[in-house]
């Protein structure tokens, strides 16, 4: 679904962020992202989503290289990703609603259809209640509960999530993190970056170890990542 | 289709937020496009006075001093049947010379004079048609047998063309600049919307928005926006011209004629609107053109990327 073959990033200022980054994630898997800030976990969640672009190697997504992906292409790749932003990233000029509602509207559904997926993701991070409240209404947990609601009401076979427990304390992450678990029952690939270690525990899932910009041997992982790592 | 128009909708209102903001841009488009507009009116006017006036222009014939009254019957005959000629009035020579008699006051000198030095003359009265017809309309008469000069008082009508002609001149350089005014106007408009919906622009477009998705409410705004001006210029047209008919009614009452201004006909004002709308959608064109590309999509806006 997602593979990086040796990867390099480099800003224009010079800065290394990721140094020769290969891994591959498997349809249906939902992998963690580890290292302290600045150990590259954004630029590489920025490569997928082709916010930027590799200077070496390649970025495939869906069989597709997005490194080369022409600007005319992007917002067909975005559409078949969930993006889970640090900072929410919601709109403060409309309700919860109207959040949800606008990646539906970018893609063109009919009204209709549109509503019933906005109220079923509204209802699947525990917001239907809300749907009238602004966001700057709305807790922290709750933002963060609605930016992934925006991100899942598409249906995207992939969601990256940026440090979605950052800034939430730990029952808000512990719910988070049991939204997360139940996409991947559903089959939904997610890749989610966090340099909360204490999330880890008690998970058996696959674990990338980014430390200035390189990719640690596996480590945390138990099993269960060798068996999903079949395509 | 049916929902990205009720996206651009909701867009539209909130651009339209602020109605102190947007009736003054309004405004100003509305004034901005009201004065060539107003003044190409004027000109429509003069130019259908000119015509007018044209209609009770004349041609003077004056027959060779040898023609007699045959010559001159049959070139009566020839004049009358003629397709661009309404009226043919003759004047005999002795008829001419009494006028000359009694209106200069020159009796004496003329008496003293041993014979009669006026021409038997025709007065044309042409069709109403523009100068350059009537003047080759005198060249054609001047031509004709036994004619010997043909005069078109056409002086004053040249006049009046050259000075129409300036101003349609005029009309067309302050419609041009006042058009880039509009489209400036739109520009800057639509730059202050994109900096105030960057957020919107930037998570737009992380979540798999297009730019025609993101440029099309912009358009929708700077055409509405151009309509309203239009609509606003016509409005100040027509309240001017019913102020001046109202005023030149008085005047028609002095000077005893029918006088008045007409308005704005319905084609010139589909054209003032159609004109504005394509106007402002240009100068918001342009702008989402310079400016949406700067917005790039950041997943950390404190960080810097360089």
């Amino acid at each position: 679904m997602i593979a990086f073959n040796q990867v390099h990033k480099r800003y224009p200022g010079g800065y290394q962020a990721l140094k020769n980054v290969s891994f591959e994630i498997a349809k249906g898997e939902m992998v963690f992202l580890t290292g302290h800030s600045g150990a590259g976990k954004s630029t590489l969640l920025k490569l997928i989503a082709a916010i930027e672009r590799p200077n070496l190697g390649s970025v495939l997504v869906n069989h597709q290289n997005v490194g080369v992906l022409k600007s005319r292409a992007l917002p067909f790749l975005r559409r078949n990703l969930g993006i889970i932003f640090q900072d929410h990233k919601l709109l403060f000029d409309r309700n919860a609603f109207d959040n949800v509602l606008l990646p539906l509207q970018i893609c063109g559904f009919d009204y209709r259809e549109s509503h019933k997926r906005v109220r079923a993701a509204l209802d699947k991070v525990g917001l239907l209640k809300r749907e009238k409240s602004n966001p700057i209404a709305l807790s922290g947990g709750e933002q963060q509960r609605l930016c992934i609601a925006r991100a899942i009401v598409n249906r995207p076979s992939i969601l990256l999530a940026d440090e979605p427990t950052g800034n939430l304390d730990a029952e808000y992450a512990q719910e988070i993190m049991a939204i997360f678990k139940s996409f991947h029952q559903v089959g939904a690939t997610l890749l989610i970056s966090t340099h909360d270690e204490s999330v880890l525990q008690n998970t058996d899932v696959r674990v990338l170890a980014l430390k200035q910009g390189e990719l640690q041997t596996t480590a945390g992982a138990t099993g269960h990542s060798a068996g999903s790592r079949q395509i | 289709m049916r929902h990205s128009l009720a996206q651009s909708i909701g867009v539209l209102r909130r651009m339209f937020a602020s109605p102190l903001a947007g009736s003054l841009n309004i405004l100003v488009i509305g004034i901005a496009l009201s004065l060539p507009a107003g003044m190409y009116v004027l000109l429509q006017n003069a130019e259908g006075m000119v015509a007018q006036l044209s209609g009770t222009a004349q041609i003077s014939l004056f027959m060779a001093m040898d023609a007699n009254a045959d010559d001159a019957d049959k070139l009566r005959k020839q004049l009358e049947k003629h397709p661009a000629i309404s009226r043919v009035e003759f004047v005999a020579r002795a008829q001419a010379l009494e006028q000359l008699k009694r209106s200069t006051g020159l009796a004496d000198v003329i008496g003293g004079l041993n014979q009669n030095p006026l021409p038997d003359a025709f007065i044309v009265y042409p069709k109403p048609s523009a100068v350059p017809t009537l003047e080759a309309l005198r060249n054609e008469l001047e031509k004709l047998p036994k004619v010997e000069q043909a005069q078109l008082d056409s002086a004053w009508a040249y006049k009046l063309e050259a000075l129409l002609k300036f101003g349609r001149m005029v009309v067309l350089i302050l419609a041009s600049l006042l058009s880039l005014a509009l489209i400036a106007i739109t520009f800057n408009t639509i730059r202050l919307q994109i900096l105030t919906q960057r957020d919107e622009i930037e998570v737009a477009k992380l979540i798999g928005a297009t730019n025609g998705f993101i440029r099309r409410p912009f358009l929708y705004f700077g055409a509405t926006q151009g309509l309203l001006g239009g609509a606003m210029a016509w409005l100040i047209i027509t309240i001017s011209l019913l102020l001046l008919n109202y005023q030149l009614s008085g005047l028609s009452q002095l000077y005893a004629s029918q006088f008045v201004l007409h308005m704005l006909s319905p084609g010139d004002s589909l054209t003032l609107l159609l004109f504005s709308m394509y106007l402002g959608w240009l100068g918001a064109w342009l702008s989402v053109a310079r400016h949406l590309s700067e917005i790039e999509p950041r997943m950390f806006p404190s960080r810097s990327r360089s």
